[in-house]
């Protein structure tokens, strides 16, 4: 009986209606609620859970600590290491548990992401550990994972240039979109995440899918980058809120 | 600690970086040329399509097998493809044997891309009975020596291979299906052609050297299709790109994969051809 | 010459700091006259110079530290201890004791034995190799006693307090021993041991407190709630212990 279940997402008769408004009620330009909490895990130097949507994520870090086996060491840096992995019932037809290519690929470019904003050269011969566990998945996962590493690496107290703030366009019915959910990824016609360190105006991951005119593609990177602004807001928010909750708590004025 | 073919000495990345601002480098080109570009064709007669790509010293070479098979439970009409890749350990002195490493499989999947998002293979066309039997084309590339830009030599040798791979056609009747031995094109309606670029400092070089990849801050990959428009776009390694970079190096992939296509084999002429030939009605 | 924060404000890695010639200080990095903040911290200006007070780091050996560590591993000739860093230490047998000792002829673990807390100072620290260790001075050796409790280093500061304040203030309220190692591990001991647990809940109110103000004296607070609420006086059931 369980096997029949029906697990395909139906494509609705519009993605767009004619008000410009998308099959969640978002605009074309809207980000969607985003709530980030930072230092959820203990034993981790650094934590974060994220939610974006129906994105539900993890983040840990641990490090910078000693690396085995040390011949992997670097002699005059830290190493990044970087896993990104969905839990078997994160997505409606049950993953395999097992790392898929997507997941490997997934893995290197979010780290690609993130080194360029760590001092690695302050720890040589160390490694740092980024894990980011996908709880449930609903579109944009390495964007929102990639979002809550850099919040959990700043947890951590690890030096870095800048925040690292993610999110993807999408283009659907035509139409560019921002951060489109799982629904908009599959029946839609392009797929562009984008990472960057904000107050340097640096990207650090850059991918596409689909087809995109050469000025579809500028137009989707400008749209990108207002929805990484908003993103790096709420990083920065979530991360002050740790511990201004604790001043407002026990501060008398 | 890294080998020591991968470590690389300084005065070296300073030799690459004062000729980059004199607009050379080591080997002479233009930081918008590209190095020679060889392609031989059905190399391996086994195979249904081959092709080997000679990209200045890097050499990398596609095979195309097609099989009978399950369609995707999500796409019962339609045929599928797989693009699977690895660098041999005989390409270079830092490669170890194993499964593909995060590399190889990166180029898999960014050479795949070019391909799906561009509808390259019209996939309907291999779907020979809805939700139980389809043709699933294997495209397996593997680097046979590292001198730089294994992807793009890669996603060309796969297009390549495509392009002038033969296939089987099938028979259908009452639901049984017969393997006919007449052969046809595969049903290839695009040429994608991915272009990488490296940044070194301030400039941006296409078609990085072995040399000049040691020593880049970052990769950019953009894949164009025969319109013009861009299918595939993958940021490599570390480092990071400013949006101007962006910009620069996607019009610069237009233009270039322009220019590579010529070297392809044309589109397979294939208005006329029936893969599935439906028998007792 | 502008200064984009106020004094001890809490500020986030790429956070826009300053413009113009001040001086570097801890934790903060320069692209050509723009001065960033590259952890989570508390901005400061000091003496022209901009400083971001940590609120979690790792520590890093600095030689010439007071650290606690833990042993780890016994070998012929040389300890290696965990002292909370990502580099493990080395505490070679010359550097143990102010006596000779024939490795051939003894056990190192009847000196100290894994599992073994013991307190040191960083004699030796560079990029290329692993921190070394000494135990001769009077303050170092093993720890047989007491309790060792562990906070973020970034925190060490705050417990000691400005020119010894709050540590100076603890030792005063309760009667008891502190050691402070730099690397986020504090040794203390108190003959009562009810003193000891509540030692450990104001160092851990310390560490979660440590950005706020007046906490000097919410921690006094503390410690004489905690007191009065005990009665300080022997009970009838705490038989032979002596009231601190």
């Amino acid at each position: 009986m369980l096997s029949q279940l029906v697990r395909k997402v139906e494509r609705p008769p519009r993605l767009i209606d004619e008000e410009g408004r998308r099959a969640d009620g978002r605009k074309v330009d809207e980000l969607r609620r985003i709530k980030i909490e930072v230092g959820v895990l203990k034993n981790a130097d650094g934590s974060c859970y994220l939610e974006q949507g129906r994105n539900k994520i993890m983040a840990a870090v641990y490090g910078p600590r000693e690396l085995h086996p040390r011949h992997l060491a670097m002699p005059d840096r830290a190493i990044l290491r970087c896993r990104y992995h969905m839990v078997p019932f994160s997505v409606l037809e049950r993953k395999s548990p097992a790392p898929t290519r997507r997941e490997i690929e997934l893995s290197k470019v979010i780290r690609e992401a993130l080194e360029p904003a760590i001092f690695l050269e302050y720890f040589p011969r160390t490694t740092i550990d980024v894990f980011i566990e996908v709880i449930q998945a609903d579109g944009g996962t390495r964007c929102a994972g990639i979002t809550a590493a850099a919040v959990a690496l700043a947890d951590a107290g690890i030096p870095m240039r800048d925040l690292v703030a993610a999110i993807a366009v999408g283009k659907v019915e035509g139409q560019l979109v921002l951060d489109p959910m799982d629904l908009e990824d599959r029946y839609g016609e392009a797929d562009m995440p984008v990472a960057m360190m904000p107050s340097l105006g640096k990207i650090t991951l850059l991918q596409a899918d689909g087809l995109m005119t050469l000025e579809e593609f500028e137009k989707a990177l400008e749209l990108a980058m207002r929805g990484i602004k908003e993103i790096y807001n709420k990083q920065k928010e979530a991360l002050r809120e740790k511990y201004l909750a604790i001043k407002r708590e026990v501060e008398v004025t | 600690m890294p080998r020591s073919e991968e470590i690389i000495p300084k005065i070296k990345r300073q030799q690459i970086m004062s000729m980059l601002a004199k607009g050379e480098r080591l080997d002479g080109r233009r930081l918008d040329e590209y190095r020679p570009i060889s392609i031989e064709l059905g190399v391996v007669e086994k195979a249904e399509g081959s092709a080997m790509v000679r990209l200045g010293n890097t050499i990398s070479i596609a095979g195309v097998k097609v099989e009978l098979g399950k369609p995707y439970p999500d796409t019962p009409d339609e045929g599928a493809f797989i693009v699977n890749a690895e660098f041999l350990p005989l390409a270079s002195p830092t490669f170890e044997p194993g499964p593909p490493d995060e590399s190889a499989i990166e180029v898999a999947r960014v050479v795949d891309r070019g391909i799906r998002s561009s509808g390259a293979i019209d996939l309907k066309k291999l779907c020979i009975l809805p939700g139980e039997k389809v043709w699933v084309v294997y495209i397996d590339v593997y680097v046979l020596n590292h001198d730089g830009n294994m992807m793009d030599a890669s996603g060309l040798a796969t297009i390549a291979a495509l392009l002038i791979a033969k296939m089987p056609k099938v028979a259908v009747k009452e639901g049984k299906v017969t393997i006919l031995d007449e052969w046809v094109p595969l049903p290839v309606v695009n040429r994608p052609v991915p272009v990488t670029m490296a940044k070194i400092g301030e400039k941006i070089v296409v078609d990085p050297s072995l040399d000049e990849e040691l020593v880049m801050d970052c990769r950019i990959t953009v894949t164009i299709d025969e319109s013009d428009r861009i299918c595939a776009v993958q940021k490599g390694i570390g480092g990071s790109l400013t949006v101007d970079d962006v910009k620069y190096a996607s019009k610069l992939a237009v233009e270039k994969a322009k220019e590579i296509r010529k070297a392809l084999p044309p589109l397979p002429s294939i208005e006329d051809v029936e893969w599935i030939v439906k028998e007792g009605q | 010459m502008a200064v984009y924060f106020t004094q001890r404000e809490i500020v986030v890695p790429g956070q826009l700091l300053a413009k113009g010639p001040y001086q570097l200080g801890s934790n903060v990095y320069k692209v050509g006259n723009a001065i960033y903040s590259s952890i989570i911290g508390l901005a400061e200006l000091k003496d022209r110079a901009i400083h971001v007070i940590p609120l979690k780091c790792c520590y890093v050996p600095k030689v010439g530290d007071i650290v606690i560590g833990k042993v780890i591993d016994v070998g012929i000739s040389h300890w290696t201890v965990d002292i909370a860093s990502p580099y493990s230490a080395i505490l070679q047998v010359s550097d143990a004791f102010n006596k000779v000792i024939d490795t051939t002829r003894e056990d190192l673990t009847k000196y100290f034995d894994v599992g073994d807390f013991l307190v040191a100072k960083i004699i030796a620290f560079d990029r290329t190799r692993d921190p070394l260790l000494s135990t001769k001075e009077p303050k170092c050796g093993k720890i047989d006693r007491g309790t060792v409790v562990e906070i973020s280093p970034a925190k060490i500061p705050r417990l000691i307090g400005k020119k010894g304040s709050m540590i100076n203030m603890i030792k005063k309220e309760i009667n008891c021993q502190i050691l402070v190692g730099q690397n986020g591990r504090i040794w203390i001991y108190a003959e009562n041991p009810e003193d000891e647990l509540l030692l450990v809940r104001v160092i851990k109110r310390i560490e979660l407190e440590a950005h706020t103000s007046g906490l000097t004296d919410r921690i006094r607070e503390m410690i004489r709630r905690e007191k009065s609420r005990r009665g300080n006086v022997v009970s009838a059931s705490k038989k032979g212990r002596k009231a601190s």
